[in-house]
């Protein structure tokens, strides 16, 4: 039985890791066809990709943009736990950016209460954003992918309302860029200066912070437990005592704040302000990351530094004369094929498993006759 | 065990696969990075122009396609290459200043960043390249090597809409703008202030693709086409885009309604290939002469007094005027040249917001 046990951990293992393997080798099977359409050599894109992404400071522009692609994995995973499509981190991370931007450009205190406080700010209405969609689900059913989507092109509206000069905005030397006030600069985050290679941010230990806390909450508390419960079965939660409904509205909450710290390392380590080129879209990536990681948080890790490396190596192909579109077919092929990599192990795990089931049954049936004849 | 040792085989062979792949490029890399760092020391013949293109590139039939042709025609006079390198949507500061970088570091000499959106990050590059001329479009930096290069598209947008007042058949013309960005409200403004000065009556319709940080407003012809129709709809008859490639959809909207006009900008569209199709709906375009503001820069970087501060090329200086191909304005000539006079010498003082 012992001896059981341990191949079944081994082999669970070996799918896990065999499903983003087999998504990554696939994707890189496919790109190497669209290159190859282009007319162009494969090989040499690939190889321009690792020398020119392991350089100095391809790691840290590398590192700085998984800081935040971490963070809205995180945010994103926290509701597919949950069986919650959480798609409106997107908007949750801009109105939280704008908003504590623009406490941060009012602030003239020094950095130790500052920056907390910014960043509770973000946290604060972040969690407010999500919440809106929690309790719509809770109160009347809303459908949490429907008025997420809403809630995000009304966050865009309210940011490109306010971010006006006169109004919680100024226009910059140019008269071509609007931005919130810049931050004082003691409420600058820390980071470490590497030299030639650039800064790299302060805010990858928050984002490491963020998960272990993750793991933590959900993998070794009765919160994270219970979470995991609502997710599997709601029935089967509600049977054993859990209340569903105030499961989603908190961890729509928590979702909604860690997605506000998405625009957190970009607001207080590289622009100070919130401005009208302020990234956008980054939700959108952490789905794709959540899902790239499987929801686990060392998982997610890999699939924000793989993210950041494609941004940073695509980028140097367009240089070399590739097709610039091709980031795009990459990381789209590399999605597609995870999931259906994932679901091709999962149907293959759930066989195997069933035919363990089976053999197991069919020798314990086989046992007693075989008594039965020798009584 | 047997099923074990299988999936652990695949898993051996995938993964060896993937090593493969990423050995044999590290070999053919070598030489890769040789040969480019060679040409970059190197220098090569004539003048290395780096252009680094906002969102849409060469090939949005407008305002990138204005700097590239610039920057083409620089390239053809003195010899020499040009590298080109395009934003997304999704662009980090990061991002830009890669994209300058690599420029630079690649020894292009001068560079021009097509955009405002690259203004603090040609502050950043400029400082760390104080030996590389830097161009920046639409916006204002302050690095002593960098020339920034700026247009009074309001004077040009009055004019359009001029020319759209007096053309309108039903007192109703609209304006669609990508972003409303206050470049863009320039635009806006300026066509307002144009329309309301030559006939009171005439209602003007504003609209945005998109706002505050989504700039897909730009890049977005289907965003044009819907909001053109739409304004159609609503009995506006000449419309007048300033939405990069947005504005082709619109130009195509225009095309699909009878009598109703178009009015193009940053590149005289009528003469555009791409757009051949719908230019007998194109009334006029308020050109902005990027690449004469782009030409002039290599030019002076060519000719060893590389350009600084800030070159504002107004409507008195030919930086932005009104296309006439086509003839289709020919009629109203003389009341564009009355009011273009009156912008010249000010008397009109064109309101940019």
């Amino acid at each position: 039985m012992n001896k059981l046990t341990q191949r079944i951990d081994k082999e669970r293992l070996l799918l896990g890791i065999a499903a983003p393997l087999l998504a990554i080798v696939a994707a890189l099977v496919v790109t190497t066809l669209v290159i190859l359409a282009t007319g162009k050599n494969p090989f040499d894109a690939f190889s321009d990709m690792v020398t020119y992404g392991t350089a100095s400071d391809s790691q840290v522009y590398i590192l700085n943009k998984a800081t935040t692609y971490y963070l809205a994995g995180v945010a994103v995973a926290i509701g597919f736990r949950m069986n919650l499509f959480n798609i409106g981190v997107d908007g949750q991370y801009r109105i939280a950016a704008f908003f504590a931007a623009v406490l941060g450009g009012a602030l003239t205190t020094p950095g130790w209460i500052s920056i907390p406080l910014i960043i509770l700010c973000a946290m604060g209405t972040g969690a407010v954003w999500a919440g809106i969609a929690g309790v719509l689900k809770v109160t009347r059913g809303v459908s949490e992918v429907i008025s997420t989507i809403m809630l995000n092109a009304i966050a865009t509206a309210i940011i490109a309302y306010l971010l006006q000069p006169g109004k919680l905005a100024e226009l910059q030397a140019g008269g071509t860029v609007v931005s919130t006030k810049p931050l004082h600069s003691d409420a600058y985050f820390f980071q470490i200066n590497t030299g030639p290679a650039g800064e790299l941010w302060g805010f990858i230990f928050i984002a490491v912070l963020v998960g272990v806390a993750y793991w933590f909450v959900l993998g070794r508390t009765r919160f994270g437990f219970d979470l995991r419960t609502v997710g599997q079965s709601e029935s089967a939660a509600a049977a054993s005592g859990v209340s569903v409904k105030k499961m989603i509205a908190t961890s729509m909450l928590i979702s909604g704040a860690i997605a506000g710290l998405i625009g957190m390392p970009t607001l207080l380590n590289d622009s100070h302000q919130f401005s009208n080129d302020f990234p956008t879209g980054i939700g959108f990536t952490g789905i794709a990351i959540a899902l790239l990681g499987r929801n686990n948080p060392i998982g997610i890790a890999l699939g924000a530094l793989l993210w950041g490396f494609l941004e940073r190596t695509t980028n140097h192909l367009e240089f070399q004369g590739y097709d610039k579109e091709i980031l795009g077919v990459i990381q789209g092929v590399i999605v597609l094929c995870v999931v259906i990599a994932y679901e091709v192990v999962r149907r293959y795990g759930l066989k195997r498993q069933q035919q363990r089931v089976g053999a197991e049954l069919a020798a314990q049936a086989a046992a007693p006759t075989e008594k039965q004849e020798v009584a | 065990m047997r099923r074990v040792a299988k999936l652990s085989a695949a898993c051996i062979a995938t993964a060896a696969l993937a090593l493969t792949a990423t050995a044999c490029g590290s070999t053919s890399s070598d030489s890769n990075s040789s040969s480019s760092s060679a040409s970059a020391s190197g220098g090569g013949k004539g003048i290395k122009i780096g252009l680094a293109y906002d969102v849409g590139g060469r090939g949005d039939r407008s305002f990138n396609d204005s700097a590239a042709r610039g920057a083409d025609r620089a390239e053809k006079e003195f010899g020499g290459s040009i590298k080109e390198l395009t934003a997304k949507t999704s662009d980090t500061e990061a991002d830009r200043e890669q994209r300058l970088t690599d420029l630079a570091s690649a020894g292009y000499n001068p560079i021009v960043a097509v955009g405002f959106s690259y203004a603090t990050s040609v502050d950043k590059v400029a400082k760390q390249f104080p030996k590389v001329s830097f161009g920046l479009i639409d916006s204002v930096a302050t690095s002593p090597n960098v020339d920034s290069i700026t247009f009074t598209e309001e004077q040009g947008s009055y004019l359009a809409g001029v020319a759209a007042a007096l053309k309108t058949k039903k007192d109703h013309v609209g304006f669609i703008g990508g972003v409303d960005t206050p470049l863009i409200k320039k635009f806006a403004a300026g066509y307002v202030q144009g329309v309301h000065d030559t006939n009171a009556k005439v209602k003007v319709d504003v609209q945005y693709l998109t706002h505050g940080s989504d700039l897909s407003g730009f890049s977005s012809p289907d965003k044009g086409k819907e909001a053109a129709s739409g304004m159609l709809d609503n009995g506006a008859d000449v419309i007048y885009t300033a939405a990069g490639s947005s504005g082709n959809g619109a130009i195509e909207a225009v095309h699909g309604v009878k009598g109703a006009w178009a009015i193009g900008v940053d590149s005289d569209q009528y003469n555009i290939p791409g757009l051949a199709a719908y230019k007998t709906s194109i009334l006029t375009s308020m050109v902005k002469n990027v690449d004469v503001g782009v030409y002039d820069f290599i030019k002076s970087v060519h000719d060893g007094k590389p350009l600084t501060g800030n070159q504002v090329y107004s409507l008195a200086k030919g930086g932005v005027g009104l296309a006439t191909s086509g003839g289709y304005i020919d009629d109203i000539k003389a009341q564009l040249d009355a009011a273009k006079k009156k912008i010249v010498d000010g008397t009109v003082k064109v309101k940019t917001s």
